[in-house]
């Protein structure tokens, strides 16, 4: 299949630059939930995405057919970024961390300390002190947050190299709630702005970019889209589209109407 | 030969001893190259595993990279 658009030549728009690493690409995914692993080679290829994100889990031992996902997604091709997915305390984050880190790929991870089953939101105290630990310790910290701009702060002071608010609740495919909130962290913060999790459908990627930020990060939109590798394709046009929006500055808004027509030269 | 009570993620094992971490892994058909070891809380790092012998009550976790967002 062919794209009916090009992409964006690249001097259209700048590299995402994070951590001293420089990415083409503004679209990162996840690697979860997948019908299978053919279809999730297929939609990560399709999305254009180079930023992949993994967890950290058991092996399975009595499922030995069950292999690691660097059986399928080679990390030559792929910046493999270890989530501290399921942790629920800063300890614990900080455990998987330092697993992860031992794979030997990149001193990269996006840091997740969760604070609600439910939600799954984060555990502000927990996060602020995990990133805390690990900056000291090295790591290149990419740190999932709400979207409260006093915890992003926080976490930029911290050191952590990039801010993940969400745009709703993980798996949530609610799309961005509110989009003040994101363009108030943009406009606060230095470091890079990665909106990560509830992102739904390409509308909802594209109205994300147009806030502003630097990137996108999403699992779920493309796991349990009906054809995966369509949707990362339509991903991968709306994150160009809404962060090229972005860069050519949009109208104003208004509340009444202006003509686009003359209203000179009318017939008498 | 002793055999050794040890614990691999969660569960109890047993393996004839002595017994290195690079010898539980080849027991358990993992490659090495995919698979992070920590024993008693404490990473092991790769080149070592060879070397690090295991001992009765061992808490041993072997973890992988897995799809996830």
């Amino acid at each position: 299949m062919t794209d009916t658009l090009q992409t964006p030549a690249p001097a259209l728009d700048s590299a995402l630059s994070i951590g001293g690493r420089s990415f083409r690409s503004r679209l990162m995914v996840g690697t979860g939930k997948y019908r299978d692993n053919a279809e999730m080679v297929r939609a990560i290829a399709a999305s254009g995405a180079e930023v992949v994100t993994v967890a950290v889990r058991r092996v399975d031992l009595d499922r030995r057919k069950e292999e690691s996902v660097l059986h399928h997604l080679s990390p030559e091709r792929y910046f493999l970024l270890a989530n501290t997915a399921g942790c629920y305390d800063a300890g614990e984050a900080v455990r998987y961390a330092h697993l992860a880190r031992e794979a030997g790929f990149n001193d990269f991870v996006k840091l997740e300390v969760l604070g609600d089953r439910e939600t799954l939101l984060p555990d502000t105290q927990g996060l602020l002190e995990a990133a805390v630990q690990l900056v000291r310790e090295g790591f290149t910290v990419l740190a999932y947050t709400n979207d409260d701009l006093v915890t992003a702060l926080r976490l930029e002071d911290a050191g952590c190299a990039a801010v993940m608010p969400l745009a709703s609740p993980i798996g949530s495919g609610l799309g961005l709630l509110n989009p003040m909130n994101i363009r108030t962290i943009k406009r606060r913060l230095s470091v890079p702005v990665i909106v990560d999790a509830g992102v739904g459908t390409a509308s909802d990627a594209c109205i994300t970019m147009e806030q502003g930020v630097d990137g996108v990060l999403m699992n779920t939109a493309l796991a349990e889209a009906a054809d995966p590798a369509a949707m990362a394709r339509a991903m991968k046009l709306a994150v160009e589209a809404g962060r090229l929006a972005y860069l050519a500055g949009r109208m104003p808004r208004r509340e009444s109407a202006v003509p686009s027509s003359p209203e000179r030269g009318m017939l008498a | 030969m002793t055999e050794l009570a040890i614990t691999v993620n969660g569960e109890p094992r047993r393996l004839p001893g002595p017994a290195t971490l690079l010898d539980l892994l080849a027991t358990l058909d993992l490659d090495a190259r995919t698979v992070v070891v920590e024993l008693n809380r404490e990473i092991v790092r790769r080149p070592r595993l060879g070397e690090t012998p295991l001992a009765p009550g061992d808490q041993v976790e072997l973890v992988h990279f897995v799809g996830g967002g």
